[in-house]
């Protein structure tokens, strides 16, 4: 009789674990201090105008001001709405020509030289267009979000659905399965890692895509604040919005992370920390 | 129960070619073949003698390229499409046990019958019954990852039987398993099979596997593959792991063994 396999002894397995949980908690307030006490040394021993390069100090004052200050809250909803709109756009329309294309070869055979166009232009410099065509409003914002978010939700999951094994497909036709039914039972969740992983890039591109949006056009959202603190020379506040950003990219990728976990459980990449 | 008056699997002059990018590849000349029912029948031989190909004829996953296939008395294939009522008295276990690592072990097993329908009490049901049946009690709820290569192999014949259908087609299910899985997996099949009395056809290349399981041994020689000679196994059941080295037993492998050698030179 066989036993299970990938069952090292337990307490061993236990306690290795625990340490590797326990690291990052350990190292990232370490590394940080350390980063910002070379900021706040640089500063001081290289004399640097707040001008340039505000003391760590009063970035975070900065920000714990921003924190209160509803019309923040008003900007960062603004990129917040964008951010998902877009994206909520370049899941449906890049999930769905994704199975589209894998399945179909003439469909992907057709729209291959125009994939592979849209992947080679730059599409932060195509951000002035759109402002002319859909306006300073939230529609452009929203638009290049979805269009930089697009490209890898697609890709990837099309290469989902083409990953999937002859054998698993050998056991849906010996049982007769339709095709409805082999496309719910064993295409769908066979790509869904794939696609998580499409949706984690994506996600990362569309705020980029809202807040060059935000940075050329328009009077609202986190991009357009960053510049305005730019050009009243406030630049503390500006590294306050960075900070602000990037915790907001930090929140939407652990969404993803999270998704990910709730959704594949039985995936390696569920088991991966990065 | 009535004792049926077709046997389980009859080939008329059934005949397969695969095109390739060079010259279409005779895969199988015509060949006639009767399955008895309850019959546990062995395909034996080299790679490239269509041993795989039958197979996967009689389960409906390749079409012959001419001739007739009948399944318990009905038309496998009507009109280009294969018969869903025919399908019904199939189940397949591959070299892979091909379970879906996102289902559980049970889930696994029970997904035949969520795709016919069967509700999910009476489906998890059946497929609790079945892990008793295979051996693999008390593992229903982990992933297939968790579990080793023979018992994924017993949760696929466990999936093969959840619709109880009345043939059982195996493609060298125990190829991938290490020698002493391997025998422990022969002895599983023969109490699988003498509790459910299913029919079987089995390919296998171990010379071994063959004569200790089967009832009756098609040797298969290549290009074309065709039925090269017919074998009856008489050893009574059960068959013991010690049958193995009676003279008989030895005496049946070595006639094959000779027959595959004097193949090879005439291939070679």
């Amino acid at each position: 009789m066989d036993g299970p396999t990938e069952t090292p002894p337990a307490t061993l397995g236990r306690r290795r674990l625990t340490i590797e949980a326990a690291l990052p908690w350990i190292t990232t307030p370490i590394l940080l201090g350390m980063l910002i006490g070379l900021w706040e040394a640089y500063i001081h021993i290289g004399g640097i105008s707040p001008l340039i390069l505000p003391r760590p100090g009063a970035v975070w004052r900065a920000w714990l001001e921003m924190l209160d200050d509803p019309r923040a809250w008003h900007h960062t909803w603004m990129t917040v709405y964008a951010t998902l709109s877009g994206f909520a756009y370049a899941t449906v329309i890049g999930v769905g020509l994704g199975v589209l294309i894998a399945r179909l070869r003439w469909l992907e055979l057709t729209l291959n030289p125009f994939i592979v166009a849209t992947q080679v232009i730059p599409k932060v410099a195509l951000v002035p267009l759109f402002v002319l065509w859909f306006g300073f409003g939230i529609t452009s914002k929203v638009i290049v979000a979805a269009v930089l978010a697009f490209f890898p939700i697609l890709t990837n999951t099309a290469l989902g659905v083409k990953s999937i094994e002859e054998g698993h497909r050998d056991v849906m036709m010996s049982l007769n399965a339709t095709r409805w039914q082999v496309f719910r039972r064993l295409e769908f969740p066979s790509a869904l890692p794939y696609i998580i992983t499409g949706l984690e890039i994506g996600i990362v591109l569309a705020i980029i895509g809202s807040v060059v949006g935000e940075y050329l056009g328009g009077n609202s959202g986190l991009g357009h604040l960053l510049i305005a603190r730019l050009n009243a020379f406030e630049t503390d506040q500006m590294f306050a919005v960075l900070i602000h950003m990037s915790m907001l990219g930090f929140l939407f990728y652990f969404a993803i992370g999270a998704l990910r976990r709730a959704l594949v459980p039985w995936h390696a990449s569920a088991r991966l920390r990065v | 129960m009535v004792e049926p008056a077709h046997p389980a699997v009859v080939f008329r002059a059934v005949e397969k070619w695969f095109s390739t990018r060079d010259a279409p590849v005779h895969a199988l000349a015509a060949t006639d073949l009767t399955v008895s029912e309850g019959e546990f029948l062995v395909l034996l031989g080299p790679s490239g003698c269509g041993k795989t190909t039958m197979l996967r004829m009689i389960g409906g996953l390749v079409a012959p390229t001419s001739g007739e296939i009948a399944v318990e008395g009905r038309d496998l294939w009507h009109n280009g499409q294969r018969q869903a009522q025919t399908l019904a008295e199939l189940g397949m276990v591959f070299q892979d046990a091909n379970l879906f690592p996102w289902l559980s072990v049970e889930q696994n097993i029970a997904l035949p019958l969520e795709l016919k329908g069967v509700p999910a009490a009476e489906r998890l049901a059946r497929a609790r019954a079945l892990t008793r049946l295979v051996g693999i009690q008390g593992f229903e709820a982990r992933w297939p990852r968790e579990l080793s290569g023979g018992m994924r192999q017993r949760a696929a014949i466990a999936r093969a039987l959840s619709y109880d259908p009345r043939i059982l087609l195996m493609d060298e299910p125990f190829g991938a398993l290490d020698a002493m899985t391997r025998e422990a997996m022969n002895l599983e099949l023969q109490r699988i099979w003498l509790e459910t009395r299913k029919t079987v056809v089995l390919v296998t290349h171990s010379i071994a596997e063959a004569v200790f399981l089967g009832d009756r041994i098609l040797l298969l020689s290549p290009r074309p593959g065709r039925v090269d000679m017919a074998l009856e196994v008489p050893f009574a059941r059960p068959r013991a792991p010690d049958l193995q080295s009676s003279a008989e037993f030895q005496a049946i492998v070595l006639r094959l063994r000779h027959r595959l050698n004097d193949m090879a030179q005439d291939g070679g």
